[in-house]
């Protein structure tokens, strides 16, 4: 034997959580390390649920050099829409497969937004903000999601609308999502100055700063 | 349990590296379960012993590991349930409720024995805490609903601890006598300050002050803080629960930036 601590090979320490069974091992789908599998839809959120009006709902683009571009939710409607069949990995360790969104990809929303910058800070209705690359925004990743299971997004899961990252962990898909400033430098968003990752990718476990 | 999918901010704190102030850096630490005790008919408290542990403070939760004989691994966050003892640093307090057919609730419930090892990360979560102090003294209102408790008490007894005399209320909603927690603690007959109220929503016992129902508009609007007063609302319990208290705080005229959420969701186990 080499020299292998407990917390490397868990199963080799009798004295840690002994009797712990577990459910059953098999599964039909990739769980990201640390996540476990959830049929419901769990919300969580850091104050209360805001409520917006679609008539005074819009979503706005500001570029590092201050230009701005604004879509109405009629305007939002009218762009080409996606079916994206995703799953969902949550940060507190649930995980969803297969969930159904509706809406515009945001390679249709900054097609034409002229930058440079490497870094997006996301603002929401309710003041909610995150942090993420641009890039992760764009390749067919990202949606601006009105529509969830064939409905129209519940507030309490972030309608009228929000971002959707699915390939990053949920709170990277700001709820309430109302703008998006690109930045030549990354700033911190609201959970991830509080310690968690600024990428937050649940393949490599990225769940905390430090990750 | 915890936070964290999209919601609202209020008002955070500006500092950008206060991140790695509650960043857990330090990866899993091996802990040994000292003492456990029942907390009520579905619910047990955990004393583990983590060496090297830097401390927390009330709200703030932490991440257990449970390891299966096959090397299989199930990790669960759990609210801290009492703030960091002077006397015992390395001590973390957790409070578990049991969800039925969950994985890891009942284990830790029913099975988990004193001297066993458990692996522990943390401490986690800076917006729903509350320290002496906090907010310039500004009163608070804690709103719980069942095992959502657990990160309120944490906060009364960070208060009582530091024998601070930030005023307190406390609204605690809980299904029946059998699930109710620091019932004692919370109601008992002390003059410092905290008030607390219980409202019992499927059975009372025989000498409750009021009958079997939920807190209602009226209820907040007389146990908890007039909105002028500028209260630091702390609300935590399953979704439902949180969606109604909210709600409820904002049309009695609470800032919306002032409330701060923690919701329980039905897949917290």
């Amino acid at each position: 034997m080499g020299h292998v601590t407990p917390s490397d090979a868990p199963g080799t320490d009798p004295a840690l959580t002994p009797g712990f069974r577990g459910r059953p091992r098999t599964s039909g789908n990739a769980l990201p390390p640390g996540q476990y599998e959830v049929r419901d839809f769990p919300v969580l959120s850091a104050g209360p649920t805001p409520n917006i009006d679609t008539a005074h709902w819009q979503l706005e683009v500001r570029t590092e050099d201050d230009a701005t571009w604004r879509w109405s939710w009629a305007d939002l409607m009218a762009l080409p829409q996606d079916d994206v069949l995703v799953d969902l990995h949550c940060v507190t360790r649930w995980s969803k497969f297969g969930t159904r969104w509706g809406g515009v990809s945001l390679d249709v929303l900054l097609a034409d937004v002229p930058s440079a910058a490497q870094y997006a800070y996301v603002t929401c209705y309710g003041g909610y903000t995150t942090n993420l690359p641009v890039a992760d925004l764009l390749g067919g990743t990202a949606w601006i999601a009105h529509t969830y299971d064939g409905r129209p997004l519940e507030p309490l899961h972030g309608g009228p609308a929000r971002l959707l990252v699915p390939h990053l962990y949920l709170w990277k898909s700001a709820k309430w999502v109302r703008s998006i400033t690109l930045l030549r430098d990354d700033m911190r968003g609201f959970w991830e100055r509080y310690g968690y990752h600024d990428y937050g990718d649940p393949w490599r476990e990225q769940r905390y700063q430090g990750d | 349990m915890t936070t964290t999918d999209a919601g609202p901010a209020g008002t955070g704190p500006a500092v950008a590296r206060l991140g790695d102030r509650f960043a857990s850096t330090h990866g899993w630490r091996r802990a040994t379960v000292v003492d456990a005790w029942p907390e009520s008919a579905t619910a047990r408290t955990l004393v583990l012993d983590v060496p090297g542990w830097p401390g927390h403070r009330a709200g703030q939760h932490v991440d257990l590991r449970l390891t299966a004989d096959d090397g299989y691994t199930a990790s669960r966050a759990y609210s801290v349930s009492a703030p960091t003892d002077p006397a015992h640093p390395q001590h973390v307090q957790v409070t578990v409720q049991r969800v039925l057919g969950g994985e890891v609730s009942p284990y830790l419930v029913d099975d988990l024995p004193v001297g066993a090892g458990i692996e522990v990360r943390g401490p986690v979560g800076g917006w729903f805490v509350w320290e002496p102090g906090a907010a310039g003294g500004a009163p608070v209102l804690l709103l719980a609903g069942g095992s959502g408790v657990t990160p309120l008490v944490a906060m009364v007894r960070a208060r009582r601890a530091a024998g601070d005399r930030t005023p307190f209320r406390v609204l605690y909603s809980v299904r029946m006598p059998t699930d109710a927690m620091f019932l004692d603690e919370l109601t008992g007959p002390r003059i410092d300050g905290v008030e607390a109220d219980v409202w019992f929503t499927r059975a009372a016992p025989p000498d409750a002050p009021r009958a079997v129902g939920r807190i209602g508009l009226r209820d907040l609007a007389r146990h908890g803080w007039p909105a002028d007063l500028a209260p630091v609302c702390y609300v935590c319990g399953p979704t439902g629960f949180v969606e109604a208290m909210t709600r409820m705080l904002l049309v009695l005229g609470h800032d919306a930036g002032a409330i701060r959420a923690e919701r329980f969701g039905p897949s917290t186990d």
